[in-house]
């Protein structure tokens, strides 16, 4: 039985929203511009390549669905668990748990634990694990051997998929150009195409020479160990993605009106109106932020305890806080984004286009739409795509600290959240954090890297030098 | 022997392509000289003289050729070591920009700026430095030295600024100054200043004179030799004498057609815009704008033609060898212009009436944001225009002349006064008859890059008017209308599915223009409509307006500083001095017979293409006055040369001389007995 929960939902309509955006961008040549210059970037072009692989996680990640129990007589029954299409894919990840901590490839637990022997004996050792290298009869001699072996075949794999997609792209490119596969080779071999692909290829290549050895190896081996009740560290950090990516993406949805409309009609109208939203935010930003997400997170969260019935699974109530605090970030985080349009509107109400639309009669509201939106949508687009990963690292941060999101939801936040106690454990479990970590640098420093991109291509002040001397 | 000497410099932007603003430029300037670079924008003076400096943008590049200063041994520029650079400029050759606001450092008093240079350059400190900056100071006419500077730039008015940046220039007392459009940005009586100080100093220091304009009116008055420049290449240098008495290039000859005259019933112009740089030029450059051109012009580019008298020219037109090398033409050159034929008919029914308008900003102060005092913008106007003529609206910067407009829309709402227009009063209407009202009365803007919404295309622009006002109903017949007003207005139909940013400046005001006719006004308000085009493209525009005056019989308010404009286009002027008119009549009475000390202050003041020496430039001291706080009296006696006592004390009445032709001024009796106006 497929399930949207409500983070789904706006997901899949900022999803379409994307793609209303990118049919009218590709329309029209003024709005294309710019975004060919992203297109013409290489850093920008190399995070997006990373980004693909993060939203794409993120994406199979939201479509959830309740998986039908075994048939008894006549009604189906619905398990209460929500699974996504993600969990699907990586069933062998979410189903192959531990008994508790193990490290990164191992093929024993972490702890030592009595053990009975057959003959009824019983010893203290590190227990085998029951799915991570299992097929080994002696790890001990066997396991280094067989990993290498492992991700030799599937550098191998890696590399052949590589050039079947760099093939494909060459030849689409070819196809569109009217040129030979070879020539078209050798440009983009050289760089000599307008959009960088041999960086998109290069970049493409080293993802694939991390990620598919670590999906080879994931069949027998918990790449990133496992943690406290035994899951695989992996899967966890792959789950995080997308709630990483929905407090990124959704909340500049809920702030985007109120900065949009608070900060044009602070612009424009000026007087009593601009004061009045200018109390409201800089009020607002005198509040420490973090206190009034924790007061409005409790708040919720006591709402939700006392009515469980409002929720019929675990993950829809998890969901409902998620969004609440997409919500939240969002009320908080618009003031920035708010000045900015007021300043920029205050400019642009007294160009002389505007002028020009006063002198017609033109509505105001008119106006406000058909000349100031968009001419300050560089900003907005500029500010959301620079907002992301701050958001990112906020919900990490926010779970931390315990009032971000529910306990039971995978988080970045969460798993630092829980693996920060093993950190004072000797010997260390230090592969939880590694792992959180490190897929959050890659996400945040690709998203940055791409804003970059995407800043210098719609700033009009980057490029003046280049309009002068024109 | 020439003091600098540059020979087939070129220089390379790498922007995307390369782009070629210097291809080939050579020249000499000699020890004292005044040299003249002429031409339209985007036709690489500025590079020449970046170049030179070797202070181009970074994506420039001097590809090739030699710049030597000469001063006993040679010293080749472009081989230079940049520390060395850094030594020879501002000590042996300096330079001066065109925005002197953007040139200063805000947050240094200009003492200490002019200090930076003599401690770099000349090592002097202390006593002695601060000696030579008050020196400096005096030297370019700033008074009361002492104190100015210690003055920050946003203490000084735009003229003074500049005079700051020429004593910076001069602090080392260089060999060559280049002067990079120094009076551009300033209204025409600071910039007869600013010459007279540049010549003054010159002839006192004898240094050589770089100078960037575009404006022929400054040639004449400044250049011994002038070099014309079109698309990175000289086309024309010859002598001040020769070059205003017989210019030779097509070029040149058109650029004199195109600039506007009394009299000249149309303004030659020249078809299509200045190429692109980025390309090879295997012909001449501006063939496929030049009527003389023949098939040899598009098939070899014209070497350098050297003529007597040391004049040059790049044309196949004076080449020897060429069969039918026309110095005819130059010779059977007449102005293009043809006379007015027809004076245009009188109406004398006022179309629209101001009567004592004022528009008052206040200026608040304190937490309680109360009223402290009002600035002035515009106190007590009165004018009429009658259907189908033009009223030419002239001052200075900050005289109020734009406001003036704006609030005949109500764009700016007025504090006082009224405004009929068909004998409806404006300010007193209500919103939805305003509305109505809206459609007869449009505005075209000065800066055709502001006044085009860049996210809308053509078509919507136009359109949006006859929407708003409900002229036309119909969506087809709004677009059949848009593509009427693009022929009426010299486009095609087939640009309205553009943007803005694919046309050029020209073709932008073109653009406003039939925006505000779509909505068929009966007057239209031009605020400065063609301040930011260039001579050619200004003929154009100023073409377009009077026959549009013609065919539609259009009222214009006609807001300018430049008076050649008002010669070509006014029927009517009105002088405003601070907010007030001090002089209104017929074009011939007030650019014939003056009687405003101002108004004639600011007619010699203009440059003219008649040779300088002829005409008496009367010099005005110091700038205009703050509105915030207006001389009593007459406005203007600290700066007239013919102030009286009594100018102090009260505001002059008017004085008529005719029954169109007023002044107030003490100079000549009062005769309020028509009425006050």
């Amino acid at each position: 039985m497929p399930v949207v929960l409500w983070t789904d939902a706006l997901i899949y309509l900022l999803l379409a929203a994307v793609i209303v955006f990118v049919v009218v961008v590709r329309r029209r040549e003024h709005l294309l511009a710019p975004w060919q210059r992203v297109a013409h970037s290489r850093s920008g072009m190399a995070a997006a390549t990373v980004l693909v692989f993060f939203l794409a996680a993120g994406l199979l990640d939201s479509v959830h669905y309740r998986p039908a129990l075994a048939d008894n007589g006549g009604e189906r029954n619905y398990s209460v668990e929500v699974l996504s299409l993600f969990d699907l894919l990586a069933t062998q990840l979410r189903t192959h748990t531990e008994k508790t901590y193990s490290a990164p490839l191992a093929a024993h637990l972490f702890a030592k634990e009595n053990i009975s022997l057959a003959d009824g004996r019983q010893v203290r050792d590190f227990p085998r694990l029951v799915h991570g290298g299992a097929h080994l009869p002696d790890p001990a001699n066997e396991l280094a051997h067989d990993v290498l072996w492992r991700s030799g075949l599937a550098l191998l794999l890696a590399l052949v998929i590589w050039l079947a997609l760099a093939a494909g792209l060459v030849a689409w490119l070819a196809r569109r150009r009217g040129i030979a596969w070879r020539d078209m080779a050798r440009q983009v071999w050289y760089g000599k195409t307008e959009i960088p692909w041999h960086v998109v290829l290069l970049t493409l290549a080293a993802m694939l020479v991390v990620v598919v050895p670590m999906w080879v190896l994931s069949a027998n081996y918990h790449v990133f160990g496992t943690d406290k009740v035994g899951q695989d560290v992996l899967y966890l950090a792959l789950k995080s993605i997308r709630t990483g990516l929905v407090i990124g993406t959704l909340t500049t949805l809920v702030m985007l009106p109120f900065a949009l409309l608070l900060g044009i009609a602070a612009g424009y109208f000026k007087g009593w109106a601009d004061d009045v939203i200018q109390y409201v935010y800089t009020t607002l930003n005198s509040i420490p932020s973090v206190l009034l997400i924790a007061a409005a997170v409790l708040m919720t969260q006591i709402y939700m305890d006392l009515h469980p019935e409002l929720f019929e699974t675990v993950a829809a109530r998890a969901d409902l806080r998620l969004l609440f605090l997409c919500v939240i970030l969002g009320i908080t985080s618009w003031t920035g984004l708010c000045r900015l349009l007021r300043g920029e509107t205050l400019k642009l109400r007294e160009m002389e286009y505007i002028q020009a639309a006063q002198a017609f009669g033109v509505s105001q509201w008119r106006i406000l739409t058909r000349h100031i939106l968009p001419n300050v949508m560089h900003i907005v687009l500029i500010s959301l795509v620079m907002e992301f990963s701050a958001l990112v690292l906020a919900e990490a941060v926010l779970s931390y600290v315990g009032v971000g999101v529910d306990p039971s939801m995978i988080s970045f936040g969460t798993m630092i959240n829980s693996a920060r106690l093993e950190m004072a454990r000797e010997p260390m479990v230090w592969w939880a954090l590694l792992a959180a970590f490190s897929f959050m640098f890659v996400l945040v420093l690709a998203a940055n890297l791409f804003a970059d991109a995407v800043r210098d291509a719609f700033d009009p002040r980057v490029q003046t030098l280049k309009v002068k001397t024109a | 022997m020439s003091l600098l000497h540059v020979e087939n410099l070129q220089t390379v932007l790498d922007t995307g392509g390369s782009v070629r603003p210097v291809d080939g430029v050579t020249f000499d300037i000699a020890r004292g000289e005044t040299f003249a670079l002429l031409g339209e924008s985007g036709c690489g003076k500025s590079l020449t003289a970046l170049s030179i400096m070797r202070l181009l943008p970074e994506v420039g590049r001097i590809a090739g050729g030699l710049v030597r200063l000469q001063d006993g041994d040679a010293l080749d520029l472009l081989a230079l070591p940049e520390t060395a650079m850094r030594n020879l400029r501002g000590k042996r050759m300096a330079m001066i920009f065109q925005e002197p606001a953007a040139s200063l450092n805000p947050v240094m008093t200009v003492g200490e700026q002019i200090a930076e240079v003599l401690e770099r350059h000349a090592g002097l400190r202390g006593e002695a430095q601060q000696q030579r900056v008050l020196e400096l100071l005096d030297a370019v006419g700033i008074s009361d030295a002492v104190r100015r500077a210690r003055d920050y730039p946003f203490q000084m008015s735009g003229g003074m600024k500049q005079r700051v940046m020429i004593a910076i220039a001069l602090a080392c007392a260089p060999d060559l100054l280049i002067a990079d459009e120094p009076t551009t940005a300033l209204d025409v009586t600071i910039q007869a200043q600013v010459l007279e100080l540049l010549r003054e100093l010159q002839h006192k220091n004898g240094m050589a004179l770089l100078l960037i304009t575009h404006d022929l009116g400054v040639v004449a008055e400044m250049a011994h030799r002038v070099a014309v420049m079109y698309a990175g290449e000289i086309v024309e240098i010859a002598s001040r004498e020769q070059f205003f008495s017989r210019p030779l290039h097509p070029y040149t000859q058109k650029l004199f057609a195109a600039l506007p005259q009394k009299g000249k019933a149309r303004l030659a112009t020249i078809p299509g815009t200045v190429p692109m740089l980025n390309r090879e030029f295997p012909c001449c450059r501006f063939a496929d704008r030049c009527e003389h051109a023949w098939a040899l012009c598009r098939e070899q580019a014209p070497a350098w033609t050297l003529l007597e008298g040391g004049r040059g020219v790049r044309c196949h037109l004076y080449e020897e060898h060429v069969a039918g090398s026309a110095w005819s033409v130059a010779k059977s050159e007449e102005p293009e212009g043809t006379r007015m034929s027809h004076p245009p008919p009188v109406t004398r029914y006022p179309l629209l009436q101001v009567e004592s308008l004022r528009v008052h900003f206040p200026i608040r102060k304190g937490v309680l944001q109360r009223v402290s005092g009002y600035v002035k913008a515009v106190d007590g106007v009165s004018f009429d225009i009658a259907a189908g003529r033009t009223l030419a609206l002239v001052g200075e910067s900050g005289c109020g002349k734009t406001t003036v407009g704006k609030s005949i829309l109500r764009l700016i709402e007025p504090s006082a006064g009224t405004v009929r227009f068909g004998g409806e009063n404006i300010g007193a209407l209500r919103r939805d008859r305003m509305r109505m009202l809206r459609s007869q009365l449009q505005i075209i803007f000065q800066d055709p890059y502001a006044s085009l919404n860049p996210r809308m295309r053509v078509a919507e622009s136009i359109e949006e008017g006859m929407a708003a006002l409900e002229t036309v109903a119909d969506a087809a017949a709004r677009m059949r209308r848009v593509d009427e007003l693009l022929a009426q207005v010299g486009l095609s139909a087939a640009m309205k599915y553009r943007y803005p940013h694919e046309f050029s400046g020209g073709q932008r005001q073109r653009i406003a223009i039939a925006r505000a006719l779509a909505v068929r006004p009966r007057l239209i308000v031009c605020d400065e409509p063609t301040s930011a085009l260039d001579v050619s493209v200004q003929a154009q525009i100023l073409n377009l307006l009077k026959q549009l005056q013609d065919e539609l019989g259009l009222a214009y308010l006609f807001i300018t500083h430049n008076i050649a404009v008002v010669e070509f286009l006014a029927h009517e002027v009105a002088v405003m001095y601070l907010g007030r008119i001090v002089e209104c009549g017929s074009a011939e009475e007030i650019l014939n017979t003056p009687r405003h000390p101002y108004t004639q202050a600011l007619l010699s003041a203009a440059p003219r293409l008649e040779s300088a020496g002829e005409r008496r430039v009367i010099k005005l001291s110091g700038e205009l006055p703050s509105p915030i706080n207006p001389p009593p009296g007459c406005h203007f006696h600290p700066r007239c040369p013919h102030a009286m006592p009594q100018c102090r004390g009260e505001y002059p009445q008017a004085s008529r001389f005719s029954a169109t032709h007023h002044a107030h001024c003490y100079l000549y009796p009062s005769n309020p007995l028509n009425d006050g106006a």
